[in-house]
């Protein structure tokens, strides 16, 4: 069992993402992250999936996707050399005095950009890969984190290469 | 000007639509008053449920797309049970359901359900329809989607709105229909082909174990060509009956839980199973890891997801079972003796034929055995769900392909009567048998009148034992004999009929079945035979849920 990185390529029509997410409930595969939006090539959105499973329920998985009419290419790119961003916004707790300074020293530390500034609280953007958030997050936890979203993660092949390119 | 519903009745049309199944209502108004001088001709039925069978029934027998129509809301929610059975079974059909008006959706409106996402499990593509601009296209693509690679149901809804509004529209010229996210691999690999062939005369106990993908891409010619050009024997599955004529010497007959024994045999014997059409279900493998474990396995089949999903593969050939099989048929000039394995089945054969009591009781088995006789191979045969369907599979020698329609994934009661009517408008000149019991039968007894009203001359024979009778089977040998709600009260089913018009016959000795099956089939109309048989008779062999197929139990009887 191990995390994989799907990349889908789907006909941007009203239900399409029902569609995908009905098909990982319906048939017991579990959904780690998904991020949608559209793409490159006009009237298509690319979904990026990140789902767990072992080989034989991943390739159940792809093929089960590719049979979706509004799917147009599914693209396992875990083995591929990539680069993968996810966003976080955290509202953190920092009172003028009481770490306030910290936080934003490791704001510049993991280049997060503060986003905006309250009485008792500074919202930080980050970019990066899980990890990297994962590890922002956790420093943060000791100043107090009073809200936390995380997109989906995004990923793109390394070079000239593009998913569609790749096999 | 064309509204959408005139748009929808011409597009039917040219999609080569002469029947359609359905039940009116509301949001359908616009549509039903299109065809009130139409020359499309529309079944009403008495249920919604019983248009989405009669499409399927059509679809099965003829092998072209079958339609049903039915209103919103509750309509189209009846239709559900239909659609799956299709889905399952892999059936093209158009289903089409009137929709509250764009501006309602979503409101909760008067009969408004969300019947695309309500069939998004069970259809193989919907659409909800948004303009009357999209229309005529979206019908094309609804036939194309249903109609073509791995069959299924496409359903299309439509909102009252657009199917009211008038528009300029011409249809285009047909062109073919391209969607990028769409394209179904008809022809197999080369290479693949090339590679089983080899693993084929390498093999020394081969076995085609055929399903109803090659009944669904009408490659029965080519299956037999093939059993026999290279003389191994073949199983079929439950929706592979007919495929291979039943009492062709190299056909074993079913496999799986009430498959024959010589069947199950070979398949735990052989040394490469050659699965064409097949996806491996429960009822056919039982326990998954035993099923076939000295065999290495080729599979055929149209839909790669299938490939794999349940039992690793040694040949996957991802194509149409008759284009793949014309291409192995090519290829093949030689021939191999498979004596010493041959002869080992020959040998099952003869010690485990399919047997049942012959007493005198009436037994079910000896109706469906008489009627296969009377018939002589003739005649399209339905089936409801449960021990009729079984002995039906078991005691009609089925000799062509889509002459057996029965539910098989789904298992749905009730399919067998209006997917009869379905099957007689697709094969008019086909007496059509419906083989059912009594707990089925009441499941879509309405349909009397559908059959009496239209005169739709199909024959319901009925193997009557007051029981839901598999059900009560297992409750025998897995429950104690603990028959919790599985006894039905008695029935008169001859006045029943009679109440609707239709003529019956109870039939309650041996002697006088031959007679009232031929009653039955000469009679211009709908028939109805009401057999009272042996109540507590089983389905055997069998093998128990959960076990190895060969770990088979009962039907020896001398």
């Amino acid at each position: 069992m191990k995390a994989h990185t799907l990349s889908v390529l789907v006909e941007n029509k009203a239900g399409v993402l029902s569609r995908v997410s009905g098909l990982f409930s319906r048939r017991g595969f579990n959904i780690e992250s998904l991020a949608v939006g559209t793409c490159e090539e006009p009237g298509t959105s690319r979904i990026t999936i990140v789902c767990i499973g072992d080989d034989a329920q991943i390739e159940q998985v792809m093929k089960q996707l590719n049979k979706l009419i509004d799917v147009i290419k599914v693209s396992d790119i875990t083995e591929n050399e990539r680069v993968e961003r996810e966003l976080a916004l955290i509202k953190v707790s920092a009172d003028p005095g009481s770490g306030r300074a910290e936080v934003m020293q490791l704001a510049t530390i993991f280049r997060a950009q503060i986003i905006d500034v309250g009485t008792r609280t500074v919202t930080l953007s980050v970019a990066g890969d899980t990890e990297k958030i994962d590890a922002l997050e956790k420093l943060l936890r000791q100043y107090g984190v009073k809200e936390l979203i995380r997109t989906g993660k995004i990923a793109m092949l390394r070079g000239a290469k593009t998913v569609k390119s790749a096999k | 000007m064309k509204t959408g519903a005139r748009i929808l009745v011409e597009g039917l049309q040219r999609e080569g639509v002469e029947t359609i199944f359905g039940y009116p209502g509301g949001v359908v108004l616009p549509i039903y008053d299109e065809l009130y001088d139409s020359s499309l001709r529309h079944i009403l039925v008495r249920h919604e449920q019983a248009a989405a069978h009669a499409a399927d029934g059509f679809a099965r027998a003829s092998g072209r797309v079958g339609v049903c129509l039915a209103t919103s809301g509750p309509g189209a929610c009846n239709l559900v049970t239909g659609i799956a059975t299709a889905y399952m079974d892999s059936v093209p059909i158009v289903a089409i359901t009137g929709q509250v008006p764009t501006s309602l959706l979503g409101n909760d409106a008067f009969q408004e359900s969300d019947i695309t996402g309500i069939t998004l499990p069970i259809t193989k593509h919907n659409y909800l329809v948004k303009r009357t601009e999209d229309l005529g296209h979206v019908l094309r693509e609804a036939f194309y989607i249903a109609g073509t690679g791995r069959k299924g149901p496409v359903l299309i809804d439509l909102p009252k709105d657009v199917s009211t509004k008038p528009i300029e529209y011409e249809f285009p010229e047909a062109e073919p229909v391209t969607l990028r996210g769409y394209q179904p691999t008809i022809r197999g690999h080369a290479k693949q082909i090339d590679k089983a062939i080899e693993l084929i005369f390498e093999s020394e106990r081969p076995l085609i174990y055929a399903g109803g993908g090659v009944i669904s891409s009408d490659a029965s010619a080519e299956l037999l060509a093939l059993v026999e050009t290279l003389g191994i024997p073949v199983t079929t599955t439950l929706m592979g009956l007919g495929a291979v004529p039943c009492d062709h010497p190299l056909n074993l007959g079913m496999l799986g839980m009430h498959g024959t024994r010589s069947a199950n045999y070979a398949v735990t014997e052989s040394d490469l199973l050659i699965a064409i059409g097949a996806r491996f279900d429960d009822r056919v493998t039982g326990k998954l890891d035993t099923f076939a474990s000295q065999a290495k396995i080729i599979h055929i089949d149209i839909d790669p997801a299938e490939i794999g999903k349940n039992k690793k593969v040694d040949i996957p050939i991802v194509g149409d079972t008759k284009s793949v099989l014309q291409d192995m048929l090519v290829k093949i000039q030689k021939k191999k003796a498979y004596d010493m394995w041959l002869s080992r089945i020959r040998g099952w054969k003869e010690k485990h034929p399919l047997s049942y009591r012959r007493d005198g009781v009436l037994r079910p088995q000896f109706i469906v055995e008489q009627l296969s006789e009377l018939l002589k191979g003739e005649g399209i045969i339905v089936s409801e769900v449960g021990q009729n369907q079984m002995w039906t599979a078991q005691y009609f020698c089925f000799r062509k392909p889509r002459t057996w329609i029965t539910s098989g994934g789904l298992g749905t009661m009730g399919y067998g009567f209006p997917a009869a009517m379905g099957a007689h408008f697709a094969r008019p000149d086909q007496v059509v048998f419906d083989i059912a019991g009594d707990g089925s039968f009441q499941m879509n007894i309405q349909e009397l009148s559908t059959v009496a009203t239209n005169n739709i001359p199909v024959k319901v024979a009925i193997l009557n034992n007051r029981f839901l009778g598999m059900v009560r089977q297992w409750q025998e040998l897995f429950h104690d004999r603990r028959y919790s709600f599985t006894e039905l009260p008695p029935v008169d089913f001859v006045k029943v009929a009679n109440a609707y018009g239709v003529d019956g016959i109870k039939v309650e000795s041996v002697d006088d079945v031959v007679p009232a099956l031929k009653a039955a089939i000469e009679t211009d109309g709908p028939f109805v035979l009401d057999f009272r048989v042996e109540r507590e008779e089983n389905v055997f062999p069998m093998v128990p849920a959960g076990a190895a197929i060969n770990e088979m139990i009962g039907g020896n009887y001398e």
